[in-house]
């Protein structure tokens, strides 16, 4: 009997020879490296080097921070990845009403370059490669970077690394959302343009399905509803006079690793062969890296329990080499502790030894896409790849990503998607190791990390210290510039940088564009 | 106080601060919809005075609160000042979300009358809503 696959397709007892029907491998996967990529972008992939282990990380201040980036890079992690608090990822400053009892509590709490600049400190910014978890102000922290590393006396053609600068996800799935669409889409333009003449190197968005897997996404939907993303995104640039092939060799994307490994590998190999396609076909891409799929990956945190916590080690182990036999770029395994609290330092460095072992002490580096030609993994690519685009169509049909998130369709999609497995989970059909199935008596007591509370109070004090001390007429000047920009049609960047640069915080200059912008208030109902 | 239909419970499911994460609020709010319960979803990033506003707007029985971000000490707090400031105590609050279980006693004794953490089946949830509120 078949057995249903995460993304609803069926998974035969046995598969054979004739798993895929007519197949040509010439067509289907092409050489690793090339054209369609469905065996990976890299020729060699991890017999060269390993994908980078990239550990998202940042809690509490900047320097409480700043130490978590140095231990990491001491203990080899070879990326450093900024997670932001929610007032940094809202645009809004710490003594913000709103900002009351969030101040560093997912993550780090910058306000100005000030916190930038300690935040980075005595890290060389032409050496390691930094990925920023932002979306909303992107521009505002991708440019307080640069800043910094100019300072430094690092010229920003030497920069390399990512910012998130993914808001279509935002509205479907993770919330960070600030403006409207239309005014989202011209300023990820502006800053497609700013890093194609300022920052060549940096990766200027990384399209994510991550959160919408996190929100309930089935592999089929993760792919297809990022792709159609990535679509909106190519169209925005194409339509603000750019060639593809001048800023596509720069996105990337992001997404989870279940522990469904078979049909995870499956999705990966699928998204790369999809994308491959509509760039060449639709957009007429011509450079071979516009065609390329490349992304970072994330083991699944929502498969993690509070439950036996410690079981969570197994799980991002296995969620981790899915990810590795899928192909990915970077990766990021999750701490045991996950679902309980913030890792400790104990728990980030267990997630990262989990990479090192799969990267060293394990053999499926030393080959490329080892699962190709299996007949399950080249049937459920095919499968994968199928249920993807029937569900790009239904979004091309309701007139594109934007208008089918006006529509509700994704998020609507996704939480039905949600209510079935915690239906599955409830009845028991679905087993949750320590959760449904297998459960202690008692837990344990774990003791989780802690934020310290104080940090809101020290970031207010710093800011009233830097609004004294700072030009103030410069910077009201330079939002005024900024706003100007915003109104008009050049790119808004220039004047920004121009505005951090005077200490103008994060959140008076999202203010400044939320006055001439709007904010986004979506039609959520149930 | 005018009651509309007696025998319907009506809850507010609400995200309070900056938090995006809606999947466990929107699980709940269905799951509740589906055991008979009117929900009012209030959507992402609350403050609490307008949570309270909604909940008195609604005459709602009770307000169950989702925070993954840390926030919830904070946040279940002044939901519960609120209320007692606009003398509504006698709305339920419940609660649920990525909180550590030492900070569970001091959520109830500031009045959460539950707080569900991860891998709650949801049937628990709408058990204990119906017991609570059903007698009302």
């Amino acid at each position: 009997m078949a057995r249903e696959s995460e993304s609803g397709l069926p998974i035969e007892p046995v598969y054979g020879p004739d798993a895929s029907g007519t197949w040509d491998p010439a067509e289907k996967l092409g050489e690793p490296g090339a054209y369609p990529f469905t065996r990976g972008v890299y020729p060699s992939m991890y017999t060269g080097r390993p994908w980078t282990m990239r550990q998202y990380a940042g809690f509490g201040t900047a320097v409480e921070s700043n130490a978590r980036y140095q231990q990491l890079i001491a203990n080899g992690t070879m990326g450093l990845s900024v997670a932001f608090d929610l007032p940094t990822q809202m645009g809004h400053d710490s003594d913000a009403p709103i900002a009351h009892g969030e101040v560093g509590k997912v993550g780090v709490a910058i306000d100005s370059i000030d916190d930038m600049r300690v935040l980075f400190a005595g890290i060389p910014l032409d050496r390691v490669s930094t990925s920023m978890t932002i979306n909303a102000p992107a521009a505002v922290l991708l440019l307080l970077y640069q800043l910094v590393a100019e300072e430094q006396g690092v010229s920003a053609d030497k920069l390399t690394g990512t910012i998130q600068n993914d808001v279509l996800k935002e509205y479907i799935a993770r919330g960070t959302y600030i403006f409207p669409p239309k005014p989202s889409l011209r300023l990820t333009a502006d800053i497609f343009k700013y890093c194609r003449a300022e920052i060549p190197k940096w990766n200027t968005i990384s399209i994510s399905g991550y959160h919408m897997a996190e929100a309930g996404a089935s592999p089929a939907q993760e792919i297809a509803f990022t792709l159609a993303d990535g679509v909106e995104y190519v169209r925005t640039a194409v339509a603000a006079g750019m060639d593809v092939d001048d800023f596509a060799p720069r996105l990337s994307f992001f997404f989870v690793a279940r522990t469904t490994i078979l049909e995870e590998v499956a999705k990966f190999r699928a998204a790369r062969r999809i994308w491959a396609r509509v760039m060449k076909e639709e957009f007429g891409a011509r450079n071979p890296k516009s065609m390329m799929l490349r992304f970072h990956t994330q083991t699944a945190g929502v498969q993690l329990t509070a439950q036996q916590p410690e079981v969570n080690l197994v799980r991002v182990a296995v969620q981790g080499l899915a990810a590795v036999l899928g192909g990915t770029q970077s990766l990021h395994t999750n701490s045991f502790d996950e679902a309980i609290a913030l890792p400790t330092d104990k728990s980030a460095r267990l997630a990262l030894r989990t990479q090192q072992v799969l990267a060293h002490e394990t053999d499926v580096t030393a080959t490329v896409d080892p699962f190709a030609g299996s007949y399950v993994i080249e049937r459920m690519t095919d499968e994968v790849e199928a249920a993807a685009l029937e569900l790009m169509g239904r979004i091309e049909d309701l007139g594109g990503a934007v208008s089918a998130i006006e529509h509700g369709f994704q998020k609507g999609e996704i939480e039905r998607n949600a209510y079935r497995i915690a239906q599955e989970t409830d009845s028991g059909e679905r087993i949750v190791v320590g959760v449904n199935r297998f459960q202690l008596d008692a837990e344990e007591p774990y003791e989780p990390l802690r934020v310290d509370p104080a940090i809101e109070r020290q970031q207010a004090e710093r800011l009233c210290k830097l609004r004294a001390w700072r030009e103030q007429l410069r910077v009201d000047e330079a939002l005024r510039q900024l706003k100007k920009a915003a109104e008009g049609e050049d790119n808004i960047l220039y004047p920004m940088k121009d505005a951090l640069r005077a200490r103008a915080t994060v959140g008076e200059v999202c203010d400044a564009l939320r006055e001439v912008w709007g904010t986004y208030v979506p039609s959520d109902g149930l | 106080m005018e009651r509309k239909n007696v025998n319907r419970i009506r809850i507010v499911v609400a995200k309070p601060g900056l938090d995006g994460h809606d999947r466990g609020a929107k699980v709940v709010a269905r799951a509740l919809r589906d055991t008979g319960v009117e929900v009012v979803y209030t959507g992402l990033h609350q403050a609490p005075r307008q949570i309270v506003d909604t909940a008195l707007q609604e005459d709602a029985d009770g307000i169950g609160l989702s925070v993954l971000s840390g926030a919830h000490m904070t946040l279940f707090a002044e939901v519960l000042r609120l209320l007692r400031e606009r003398g509504a105590q006698d709305i339920l609050v419940f609660g649920g979300g990525i909180i550590p279980d030492a900070d569970i006693p001091e959520l109830l004794d500031l009045g959460v009358a539950a707080v569900f953490t991860p891998g709650t089946p949801t049937r628990a949830i709408t058990d204990w809503v119906h017991t609570r509120l059903s007698a009302a």
